[in-house]
């Protein structure tokens, strides 16, 4: 072996528990780490969820513990009105910040992207460290907020002004904790600028020999992808954040209006635009959409591709699409704002981005359908949760051309229908996406197979469930039921009070079929059988490393040699009916 | 737990990776010329810190974007109050000290460059133009620090009114990245200056552009100022 075959890969491994598990280097222990933060926001999430559609159809029962972490917001466990938008607000926030955002993206990508390139790590380790950290950080002041003043803000996770920027006036939570919520917004722009720039680097300049970027899979495009769109958003949020924070703690004007009259109190402010929070906002609102869609379009796509046992029909075109899907995520922020006072001859302009980015999210549906159709599909959990994701992303995605229209919009907006709409194309089918990924990747990260039977219950109990949730929303903002609304009074909403009951019922029943998810989670990592090397047959690098999961340095000191496209499946090899993208094997096409 | 398992039949290098950084063809690679007969640097790999450091100025740049974007709309939001305010004169002398700085820098960066390829035995003469640029960088800084205590001067504060508010944001976010980019020319001395810890080119180089972009930043704002303050 030559001096040259020394590498000290770009940091030593760890030796101290501390660098190896909680300040660690390694791209693959922070990738754990952004899992474990989302598992922790999405069962606070979840839990948060739980109590307003009880509140909602029992709005004078108790909750348990609830009067404990909130004697105002909650005396003897009973939902205010202004609790409930309290808990409303945490929720939106932790699901799209800590959970969207962080499990798909952040926890998958700093996984996988590197190994699947060929790389040791990401490109600026420490820069990764760091940006979990940060992370951590930010979610730990936006859950100080329960316990501090009179609790979390009230004012969604939008944060529209003036109502986030007034402070005390505005209401419970508006003093304080309002803050609390735009400095932990604030620092998490900064952690996911730090990843999605290593992110960037690390695809463009880490790549192994022969990695090109065509021959790249589908799950590192998206990923890049996303990475791309999250730099330039999060880079607009952060100073919008900034703005916001000097409107309540330094008293300018940026999104304040004049003579603005809350609580019997004139607000010693003048000729701030409200307008301008919301552009700045939803510039960054719109493509966080993707950002929490598109590397579960990747996810799947990949995990398909395995199942099916032969390419999609075209996977470059899928990459293309994610592409369109970016570009066009900047355009159509004003969706979001048909009726918010702007010109409305905008609106038109915005309507038409928004309907065109239809044309590439229904290219890549009719691909996967198209490539499905006749496929001899391997039926487990992973691809299960990849046909939940279809499913429920043309269901979610439906609605979409819907409420893209601003004529149709004035009726709809501010209903259920758009509640239902983004739980179900950004939410359930991302979280179906990460589902996915989880089955499919446990055994390259643990060494040990997750049970298929728990996995197959598990994917049942959470399709049914989540349709049952959020399809009759859809129906409900049709007949006009208005959301944040915390009781339902109005003659024309008390016919509707059954629904809901039906919704909380199956609100309770989903969550408890996630409790199989944790139960395979926690007893697999222990006592699953252990894993073989490529137990799926793929043909990607995270498949080649030397041991599950990879050692700390991803090859063993070796680094892969890249030859094939992703997907060399339905093939004639000596492995079968794949080759890995590091054999140099040639093959021809199994008749 | 670990399962230790055979790796599939496959092809693996045993070459130094950073070696053959972005060797998948199509990589970026490092924008600077790096390598070469190096006085300090022993490391021949690449360097992803020109590519992290263009991709950091597109943010940067993205975030000054919106924060003149947000100028423009809250200009434009129909309320009187925008009052036209004279910028304070010491900008113009800031504005000459960071184009100057950015000259200096350029000047150091080929000195350093030269050697390390050893056609310069001094090392003092590149110290002396860092030293230089580091000067003017903080004579920038405190020169914007005056400038707002002009401000402070007319009765003009943070709240006052939008003209001021965005003065304040927009220089205060300016000077925060330029301190960063200060704090990266300090690492640079340091990295140069010292026997054990090498300066790599790549870092020179990417510290440069950051500086570099600093100045085309200010210039821009600068413009934004006169216009619309």
């Amino acid at each position: 072996m030559s001096e040259m075959s020394v590498h000290a890969g770009p940091h030593a491994a760890p030796t101290s528990f501390i660098r190896k598990y909680v300040f660690s280097l390694d791209h693959k222990v922070i990738g754990l780490q952004y899992y474990g933060l989302a598992l922790a926001a999405v069962v606070a999430g979840m839990v948060l969820s739980w109590i307003m559609r009880v509140h909602l159809v029992w709005p004078n029962a108790p909750i348990p513990g609830l009067g404990w972490l909130s004697k105002v917001g909650a005396p003897g466990g009973v939902v205010t009105p202004e609790y409930y938008l309290q808990l409303l607000t945490m929720h939106g926030t932790l699901m799209v910040f800590f959970v969207l955002t962080n499990a798909p993206f952040a926890a998958f990508g700093n996984y996988f992207l590197p190994i699947q390139i060929g790389a040791e790590d990401m490109a600026f380790p420490r820069f990764n460290m760091v940006s979990f950290w940060t992370t951590f950080v930010a979610f730990c002041i936006l859950l100080s907020a329960f316990f501090v003043g009179d609790g979390p803000p009230l004012s969604g996770w939008t944060g529209y002004a003036p109502l986030s920027a007034v402070g005390a006036d505005a209401g419970p939570g508006q003093g304080i904790g309002q803050s609390l919520w735009g400095i932990s917004i604030l620092v998490f722009c900064i952690a996911s600028l730090l990843g999605s720039l290593n992110f960037i680097a690390t695809t463009l300049d880490l790549r192994t020999k022969g990695m090109t970027l065509s021959r790249m899979p589908i799950v590192t495009w998206a990923w890049f992808i996303t990475s791309c769109i999250s730099l330039l958003a999060f880079a607009v949020l952060l100073p919008a954040c900034l703005l916001l924070i000097l409107d309540r703690v330094a008293g300018t004007s940026f999104f304040i209006p004049a003579g603005l009259n809350v609580a019997d109190h004139i607000q010693p402010h003048q000729g701030g635009s409200p307008l301008l929070w919301q552009h700045l906002f939803w510039f960054f609102g719109h493509p966080e959409v993707y950002i929490a869609i598109l590397p579960a379009i990747g996810i799947v796509s990949h995990i398909l591709i395995c199942n099916m046992r032969r390419d999609m029909l075209s996977h470059r075109v899928i990459i293309y699409c994610m592409m369109a899907i970016g570009f066009l995520s900047y355009m159509v922020w004003g969706h979001h704002m048909f009726l918010s006072g702007m010109n409305p001859f905008s609106a038109l302009v915005f309507s038409f981005p928004t309907l065109m980015i239809t044309i590439p999210a229904t290219i890549m549906t009719l691909i996967w359908l198209g490539s499905l159709y006749g496929s001899n599909l391997r039926i487990n959990s992973a691809s299960l949760f990849c046909l939940g994701f279809i499913s429920m992303f043309v269901s979610g995605g439906v609605s979409g051309f819907f409420l893209a229209q601003p004529s149709i919009d004035i009726y709809l907006h501010a209903t259920y229908f758009v509640v239902g709409h983004f739980h179900m194309v950004m939410g359930v089918a991302a979280i179906m996406g990460v589902f996915a990924g989880t089955y499919f990747w446990f055994p390259k990260m643990t060494g040990r197979m997750m049970n298929e039977t728990l996995g197959k219950w598990h994917f049942y109990l959470t399709l049914i469930g989540t349709y049952a949730i959020f399809m009759p929303f859809h129906y409900l903002g049709l007949a006009g039921n208005v959301r944040r609304y915390s009781a339902f009074q109005d003659d024309f909403l008390v016919p509707l009070i059954p629904v809901h009951k039906f919704i909380t019922y199956a609100a309770l029943f989903t969550g408890a079929a996630q409790l199989i998810f944790m139960v395979n989670l926690v007893h697999s990592r222990f006592k699953g059988s252990a894993a073989p090397p490529n137990p799926w047959e793929c043909t990607s690098l995270e498949w080649s490393t030397p041991s599950s999961p990879p050692p700390f340095d991803n090859f063993g000191g070796q680094h892969p040699v890249v030859h094939h496209d992703p997907y060399q499946y339905g093939v004639k090899s000596s492995t079968g009916d794949y080759v890995m993208q590091t054999s140099p094997e040639q093959t021809e096409v199994a008749s | 737990m670990a399962t230790v398992l055979q790796p599939p039949q496959a092809e693996f290098e045993q070459d130094p990776p950073r070696q053959r950084a972005g060797g998948g063809g199509g990589g970026f690679r490092n924008l600077a010329p790096n390598g070469g007969p190096v006085r300090l640097v022993n490391d021949p790999s690449t360097s992803s810190t020109p590519t992290g450091i263009w991709v950091g100025l597109a943010a940067i740049a993205m975030s000054f974007a919106a924060l003149t974007s947000a100028l423009y709309v809250r200009e434009g939001s129909g309320y009187a109050d925008w009052t036209h305010i004279s910028l304070p004169p010491v900008l113009w002398f800031n504005t000459a000290a960071l184009v100057l700085s950015s000259i200096t820098l350029e000047r150091a960066r080929l000195r350093v460059a030269a050697y390390m390829r050893g056609e310069e035995n001094r090392r003092s003469l590149a110290m002396l133009w860092l030293n230089a640029s580091m000067l003017l960088g903080l004579i920038f800084v405190v020169g914007q620090y005056f400038a707002w205590l002009q401000l402070r001067s007319q009765g003009l504060y943070l709240p006052t009114n939008p003209n001021s508010s965005f003065f304040y944001v927009l220089t205060g976010v300016h000077v925060i990245h330029v301190l960063g980019g200060l704090g990266g020319l300090s690492r640079v001395m340091l990295k140069f200056r010292s026997t054990t810890h090498g300066l790599r080119r790549s870092t020179m180089d990417a510290t440069s552009y950051y500086w570099h972009f600093m100045g085309v930043l200010w210039i821009y704002l600068l413009f934004i100022l006169w216009l619309k303050l």
